[in-house]
């Protein structure tokens, strides 16, 4: 976990991007757990932490949406990993429930693509500049955000009647 | 058993000379026959290739086992059941398709190989007709089937079928070439299209010991079989080649939208044609019914035995490569025929020729 | 029938056919044979793993990996319960370590093994699929043996396993590694280095290593593009760091490094070294120790968050896993290799032919449960 270099990196470029966090989403220290961030420059960012020599983050493992709770904002958490250096960092970016944007970053790592795409799929995020936001996994017609805490169920599908009573399934 | 044959004894056991009537009576007697061979031929050769299929795999392959209905001793009911079920299977027509060709294109298919195979001789009589021109017809006969190929492909209105058809189509067409050109450097030493003539050319020693066949006559002779081997399997689109109907790329080619009986004609003609083929090398270039040792069991009865033999064999090496060999692709395919074997097939006829003026 | 046009054909191919590993749909457009746009469409198999697991408790999120790649369901098992013990913070005996690794590595022979055998289906060579799945058909009666399932265990637990190995397992894995060893090199000649294969594979479908890595394409696939990444090597977990074995990586032997070809030989190599790694953790399986014992009696990690990755048969398998302190999992994100390894279809698949793009997709070993998870 390369975290506090990631910071000092993003700090020394944008003394603003980096935001002053004392506990962090879901229990972890920020700082040494993740590095949290504001959207704005995301994109710029993420393509200085993939390029920079030192830190070569050239590859994007994992995007992982998350919904931290009924008052609270989505999070956005990229785990990104260098193939050169060997070491790997994390970074959260919350965005707010009503107006969930932020900048795509398809256009650095090319798997943010589908990745990006499965995140709006479950919980609505839109990504600015996304080449081809669509869902992915749910047909194209499903309403709704599935994985965000204050989904509920249909009432029907395609006038199909969604078994809500579970009695007898197992 | 010729039909020339029959209708001099329709003629002399009537008194009133040659009669149209007796034409058609006479192909019928032996055109009967003709087509319940290639049927056997296709129910035979089915279970042959799942029991080899399955002996190369570490398999046993249809079985019967136990009490109550199944299908015979070491599933040799198998074919006929899937026969019978083929049988009662619903026809199915897609909507989409162009029915009058959907219908008549496995008829067209099937009909090619039935119709080449009224020249091919059995043994020393057992034969249809012999015609002067026998290879050359045959081999004509034997490529209007990708007609039917085509039909198939376009009228039922399938993606994958087109592509399937147009595959055929090429390749069919071009091995065409080489296999042809192969069997014109054996008719250069023979000299005669006919059947019975290039077997007669064989009978006899070489070198004391060898049978007088073709593949043993020259170096080149030896190479014109091989390249007509190799084309002959492409032609009747087995694996390497069968990307008209490869399976894991066009899931069943042109006859993806067929079913019940009417799929059964491809497979019927699938196996005729490999019938064909086989007979065609056996003839051209294994002599036939001759015997492999020249002077002995070269009866009438042992002549059928020898031409089956080789028949038989040769399909088994065409099962074997099936089951062995990865699928080549459709550029690749194309570069073997026109890069490899249309050179070697040329150089073939050259080579025969010097080798007829040259060592005799 | 109309007018002949010269335009381009769209192309469905799946989600019904023989070739996509799955219900997959290849959205493809041509010109002829040759391919100038392919796009996957997923989803087909969405099961909602994800959705599942909020309402699940933490045991009962394992049977669930198993269910998402169905062919290397151990190697699920284990990614899973070697996040969940980090963020419990277990330690589990020796004997279980080990039993664990010889699961993992077992299964992914077994993996590779499909993979391998119906990428010969692919190209059209029937025969080696079932010479392989003879011998993975042996792996999976050792499983049967262990725990009683052949394909969805739920062996591997939190904090230990369900069973312990039965009697007889050791010999038993023992005698399948003698016999599959020269079984392998059978296999190598029937298809790896047979002309045809090599001619199909070589120099088609290349993924140069910096397209791999910007498209997270992990596990064989990337080292068959000649980048020496693996977990079990450059991240050891559980008792890899103790094994001795080698990474293949691809080198383009019979063409361009990152071919179809190389994507094979590297997990052709694998499975020789899961051999070794098997005869290793075989020999040294210590013989005390209690499956259940590190078992914990409630398993409610503090406040927090992992991710861990374990090298799957097809990659870097990591499990975000996100608590708060319930007994249920707050979110559980599965980052799955056959995902990205997907998306990475359109990039080395454009301008192909037909058969190509078959070829490049069997060698990429997709498992399409774990891509729609």
């Amino acid at each position: 976990m390369i975290n506090p270099r990631i910071i000092e990196f993003i700090r020394s470029r944008w003394p603003e991007a980096v935001p002053e966090v004392e506990t962090g989403t879901t229990g972890d220290a920020p700082g040494e757990a993740y590095v949290p961030l504001r959207p704005n420059d995301w994109n710029e960012i993420a393509r200085q932490l993939r390029d920079d020599p030192a830190l070569k983050l050239d590859s994007l493992q994992c995007i992982t949406g998350v919904d931290l709770g009924p008052e609270a904002n989505l999070e956005i958490r990229y785990n990104l990993h260098s193939m050169e250096h060997r070491h790997h960092g994390e970074i959260r970016i919350e965005v707010p429930k009503e107006t969930p944007e932020l900048p795509s970053v398809a256009a650095v790592w090319d798997i943010a693509d589908w990745f990006e795409r499965e995140v709006y799929d479950m919980y609505g995020i839109r990504f600015s500049g996304h080449p081809n936001l669509m869902r992915i996994l749910l047909p194209d017609d499903w309403e709704g955000w599935p994985l965000r805490k204050d989904y509920e169920e249909p009432e029907t599908y395609h006038g199909i009647v969604v078994p809500k009573v579970k009695t007898g399934w197992e | 058993m010729t039909v020339d044959g029959l209708i001099r004894w329709l003629s002399g056991l009537s008194g009133t000379g040659e009669q149209a009537w007796m034409l058609l009576l006479a192909a019928l007697i032996t055109g009967i026959p003709l087509f319940l061979v290639l049927a056997t031929n296709a129910i035979v050769a089915v279970y042959v290739e799942r029991k080899v299929s399955a002996f190369m795999q570490d398999r046993v392959g249809p079985m019967g086992q136990g009490a109550g209905l199944h299908a015979g001793k070491w599933g040799l009911l198998q074919t006929v059941a899937d026969a019978l079920k083929l049988l009662l299977k619903e026809d199915i027509i897609p909507s989409a398709a162009d029915k009058k060709l959907f219908i008549a294109a496995p008829f067209i298919i099937f009909l090619a190989p039935f119709l080449a195979f009224s020249a091919v001789p059995f043994n020393q009589t057992l034969e249809m007709v012999d015609l002067n021109i026998g290879i050359f017809y045959i081999l004509a006969m034997g490529s209007f089937g990708v007609i039917g190929l085509i039909l198939a492909g376009w009228a039922s209105d399938n993606k994958w079928s087109l592509y399937g058809a147009m595959r055929s189509a090429a390749q069919i067409v071009s091995y065409e070439i080489p296999a042809g050109l192969s069997i014109i450097s054996v008719i250069m030493l023979t000299g005669t299209l006919s059947m019975q003539g290039i077997i007669e050319a064989q009978t006899g020693t070489r070198w004391g010991f060898l049978p007088n066949w073709m593949v043993f006559n020259n170096p080149f002779s030896l190479l014109a079989f091989v390249v007509y081997f190799i084309s002959s399997v492409a032609e009747v689109n087995r694996t390497p080649f069968d990307i008209p109907e490869a399976e894991s790329e066009l899931v069943a080619g042109f006859h993806t939208e067929y079913s019940g009986m009417r799929w059964a004609l491809f497979f019927l003609s699938e196996y005729a044609n490999m019938l064909i083929v086989t007979a065609v090398a056996a003839i051209v270039f294994l002599g036939g019914w001759t015997s492999p040792i020249p002077g002995w069991f070269s009866t009438a009865g042992w002549g059928l035995f020898w031409f089956l033999f080789k028949v038989g064999f040769l399909i088994l090496v065409m099962m074997w490569f099936r089951w062995t060999f990865p699928r080549l692709r459709v550029d690749q395919l194309m570069n073997v025929c026109w890069k490899v074997l249309l050179p070697l097939a040329m150089l073939n006829i050259f080579g025969v020729g010097l080798w007829a003026l040259v060592v005799g | 029938m109309g007018i002949v046009h010269g335009e381009e054909m769209v192309l469905n191919i799946g989600p019904q056919h023989p070739s996509t590993h799955g219900v997959l749909r290849l959205h493809v457009r041509t010109d002829g044979e040759i391919i100038s746009h392919i796009e996957p469409v997923i989803g087909y198999l969405h099961r909602c793993f994800e959705k599942h697991c909020e309402n699940l408790s933490y045991e009962q999120v394992i049977p669930f990996t198993d269910r998402c790649d169905y062919i290397a369901s151990m190697n699920n098992n284990f990614g899973y319960v070697v996040a969940m013990e980090e963020l419990l913070g277990i330690q589990v005996p020796e004997r279980v370590e080990y039993i664990r690794v010889i699961m993992a590595e077992l299964n992914r022979i077994a993996s590779h093994l499909v993979a391998l055998g119906t990428y010969g289906l692919d190209v059209g060579a029937f025969t080696p699929f079932l010479y392989m799945f003879r011998d993975r058909e042996r792996i999976l009666d050792l499983f049967e043996l262990t725990c009683g399932a052949r394909l969805l265990y739920n062996y591997m637990w939190v904090g230990g396993l369900s069973h312990d190995l039965p009697v007889g397992f050791v010999e038993a894995t023992y005698r399948f590694l003698d016999d599959f060893e020269p079984n392998l090199n059978e296999y190598h000649e029937l298809l790896m280095y047979n002309k045809i294969f090599i001619e199909r594979t070589a120099d088609v479908g290349i993924l140069p290593p910096d397209v791999a890595i910007s498209y997270g394409v992990t596990g064989p696939n990337l080292r068959g593009s000649g980048v020496s990444w693996d977990l079990r090597k450059d991240e050891p977990y559980s008792i890899y760091d103790r094994l001795d074995f080698e990474i293949p990586v691809g080198t383009g032997q019979m063409g361009t490094v990152g071919d179809c070809w190389d994507r094979y030989w590297v997990r052709a190599q694998e499975m020789a070294e899961s051999v070794k790694i098997l005869r290793q953790a075989l020999k040294d399986l210590p013989a005390e120790g209690d499956v259940h014992e590190a078992l914990p009696r409630k398993v409610r990690p503090p406040k927090g968050s992992i991710y861990k990755r374990t090298e799957s048969p097809r990659g870097d398998l990591a499990y975000y896993i996100i608590s708060d302190g319930k007994p249920v999992p707050f979110r559980l994100k599965m980052r799955s290799p056959a995902f990205t390894a997907l998306s990475v279809l359109s990039e080395i698949a454009s301008g192909w032919m037909i058969s190509d793009v078959i070829a490049i997709l069997g060698s990429l070993d997709i498992v399409l449960g774990e891509i729609d998870r």
